[in-house]
């Protein structure tokens, strides 16, 4: 009895997909299967810089002065737009710098305190505790200042996308002008998706996910940034590496000592596991004869 | 029960005879996992995951409960307090992708442990409550894996809260004030999280409760075995110590390796990179996608996209999700074959392995993949095949199939003679 009725309750879920199937695969015959859209002819997988960055493998570090350009670019660019709300400025001191700088560079941000007198709304010169504070007092004046795009916090940028330290770098050297680039089949955004073009205030890059970003192009001229001497030219592509480089950094300030730690644990597993084999064999020695063919 | 040859605890000292006779705690331990416990001799390398499976369980507790020293359930804080542990908690950043990843991989060894149930048919009689129980855990930690994804309070943690309890909301006539009534409200909010931070706490000593009474119900018949004959004689077992503790301590080993491999140097591969972006509620993301461990029922969930007459898609869609895994309860009265091990069962075998496994393969696949074709097609066959497996192919199978001829007993299959 319980198998006649499993057999008709299958029979019915049996049907019951196979007549969705029938449905979509009659839409597929008559109507296509999806539409190719302007976000499928154009969108880019991010890339890496040529060579790569330092942190990357299991073996990688942080290299302190990519690190250090890397916030610079940040506090002279980006830092007039982007939050980077969940790091605490005395993590600086991770990216090589003295504890007196970092103190010096706390104080040079404001952030919003109370007048111990009055008790009234003020600002005051940034503490190494203090996290990075935001350019916008609020949600409503990062919208209104930004045409109602609200700029996002930069902390997690690079684990908040795929592949996020290749995108940050391909997305600040992606911007292209859309009645010139072309696609891989060859087309421009004009020709073959004119309704995708970007409207006004808005940017074509083909590595933003729907292709048009309200951001305009942040790093526009090599030389924007200068650069302490003894470091590399600070070319559009040279600051994105370096602003890539220091978002990983603010995503994870602690991958370099996760990678670290891994071998060690690795490599006890390893050993442990050896001997927790021969130990098996050891026991089992005298109950286990070869197979009796 | 046991065996009449299992071993007899003996306290070896004053101290341990004193206990024995107040409590006798260590009597229990030697019989359910020590010397006390005699198993078949021939057990193989699938019969790790148990053992695994109750491991990744405690180091779950373990470093859950030292992430909700640090953590906050309140939706204005939760987010924050997650970075807070990844970045100024000593060595949080450990201990939370030790969580993360310690799920995952308790899903994985809980599905080798399943469909080794599946393959070797350890559902069958006397191991059914064994079973039985075992599926009520598989529930117990889907809704405890749920609701520890919502916690952290990202972008897929709100919309996967979203859509999942949206399901309820397919039930006919209760479905929406049951949907509210669950969530506390009308969307997810700190009313959700709050009792899904309660939940999560909670039901993981639920799952210890019935891991007991899993384990309870094993030692009445004895641990099932490769080639599905049932102990005879003594020849036919070991003692669990030290011939299984040592051979689980090596799988413990080789599963660690790969569990530590991807905690230090890819922790972040199994996750979505929405859940680190803050939860917006006016911000739904492109592809809403539950942790990997769902896939296979969020493909069966999406697989019906036609009302199939008065039921709407959806409900149909709801309705196999839950009998997707509600099926499994019949599995011991569906299977009527006399034999259980599927390496004497032809048949069952090759439906096992070129339809059950590359089913769910293609479930897994898709309910991972964007709800577009060929995806949703190719999980309505595999959804169909999937029912058909279960209801259909395993209760005609297993009636009229021819099984290959049974070793007399264990001793026989691994020495070649029954003495």
């Amino acid at each position: 009895m319980i198998r006649l009725i499993s057999i008709l309750v299958g029979l019915g879920f049996t049907a019951a997909v196979l007549w969705a199937f029938g449905n979509g695969a009659y839409t597929a015959v008559t109507e296509g299967m999806g539409e190719r859209t302007a976000e499928k002819a154009f969108h880019l997988h991010p890339h890496a810089p040529e060579g790569g960055y330092s942190f990357e493998g299991p073996f990688g570090k942080w290299d302190k002065q990519q690190l250090q350009r890397g916030y610079q670019v940040y506090k002279e660019v980006c830092a007039a737009c982007h939050s980077l709300k969940f790091v605490a400025i005395r993590d600086l001191e991770q990216l090589g710098y003295s504890e007196a700088e970092v103190k010096a560079e706390a104080a040079s941000f404001q952030v919003p305190g109370i007048d111990p007198n009055t008790g009234e709304a003020t600002t005051r010169p940034g503490l190494p505790t203090d996290n990075f504070p935001s350019p916008y007092p609020n949600k409503i004046a990062a919208a209104a200042a930004n045409n109602n795009a609200i700029p996002p916090d930069l902390s997690l940028m690079a684990k908040a996308r795929h592949n996020g330290t290749h995108y940050i770098y391909s997305l600040l050297t992606g911007y292209a002008d859309p009645a010139v680039y072309k696609n891989e089949a060859g087309e421009t955004l004009a020709e073959a998706f004119p309704a995708t073009m970007p409207g006004t205030g808005l940017h074509f890059n083909p590595y933003f996910a729907n292709l048009n970003l309200a951001m305009a192009p942040p790093l526009n001229s090599d030389g924007q940034v200068t650069y302490a001497e003894g470091n590399p030219e600070p070319t559009v592509h040279q600051m994105a590496e370096d602003v890539s480089a220091f978002l990983t950094w603010t995503a994870e300030p602690t991958m370099v000592k996760r990678k670290q730690t891994g071998w060690p644990v690795l490599g006890f597993l390893l050993f442990a596991s050896i001997l927790a084999f021969l130990a098996y064999k050891n026991i089992w020695a005298g109950v286990k004869p070869k197979k009796a063919g | 029960m046991s065996f009449p040859w299992a071993r007899q605890y003996e306290p070896q000292n004053g101290f341990m005879k004193w206990m024995d006779e107040k409590l006798p705690l260590p009597r229990f331990v030697y019989n359910a996992v020590g010397a006390g416990y005699p198993v078949p001799r021939n057990l193989n390398y699938m019969w790790n995951f148990g053992v695994l499976a109750g491991f990744f369980l405690m180091l779950q507790i373990v470093t859950g409960i030292i992430l909700a020293m640090h953590y906050a359930a309140n939706a204005e804080v939760a987010f924050g307090t997650t970075e807070h542990i990844m970045r100024d908690v000593n060595w949080g950043w450990l201990m939370r992708y030790a969580h993360a990843n310690g799920a995952s991989f308790f899903f994985i060894v809980i599905y080798l442990h399943i469909f080794r149930g599946f393959y070797f048919s350890s559902y069958k009689a006397p191991r059914e409550m064994i079973w039985l129980l075992g599926v009520v855990i598989f529930l117990l930690m889907m809704a405890t894996a749920f609701m520890g994804y919502v916690l952290p309070w990202g972008q897929m943690s709100f919309w996967g809260a979203k859509v999942i309890t949206g399901l309820f909301g397919a039930i006919p006539l209760v479905g929406e004030p049951l949907q509210v009534w669950l969530l506390g409200g009308f969307a997810p909010d700190n009313a959700a999280l709050n009792r899904f931070f309660s939940l999560h706490y909670l039901l993981p000593f639920v799952i210890v409760a019935v891991v007991i009474l899993h384990i309870w119900a094993l030692h009445i018949p004895g641990s099932s075995n490769p080639t599905g004959v049932e102990v005879k004689q003594e020849s036919d077992t070991v003692p669990f110590h030290p011939y299984y503790t040592a051979k689980d301590g090596f799988g413990l080993g080789v599963v660690l390796i790969a569990y530590f491999a991807m905690v230090f140097f890819l922790p972040n591969y199994l996750g979505h990179p929405d859940n680190y972006i803050e939860a917006n509620p006016l911000s739904t993301p492109a592809h809403i996608v539950p942790e990997w461990y769902f896939w296979p029922f969020y493909a069966i969930l999406r697989a019906f996209t036609a009302d199939f007459f008065f039921i709407p898609a959806k409900l149909m869609g709801v309705l196999a999700m839950f009998a997707a895994i509600l099926v499994w309860f019949f599995l011991p009265w569906l299977d009527k074959s006399p034999v259980r091990s599927g390496h004497y069962r032809p048949t069952f075998k090759k439906f096992f392995w070129f339809g059950l496994i590359p089913a769910m393969a293609v479930l897994f696949w898709c309910g991972g993949a964007p709800a577009e074709e060929p995806y949703v097609m190719l999980s309505q066959i595999a959804t169909a095949y999937y029912f058909l497996h279960f209801l259909v192919i395993l209760p005609i199978v297993s009636s009229v199939e021819k099984t290959k001829p049974l070793p007399n007993s264990i001793t026989e299959a691994v020495l070649g003679s029954d003495n």
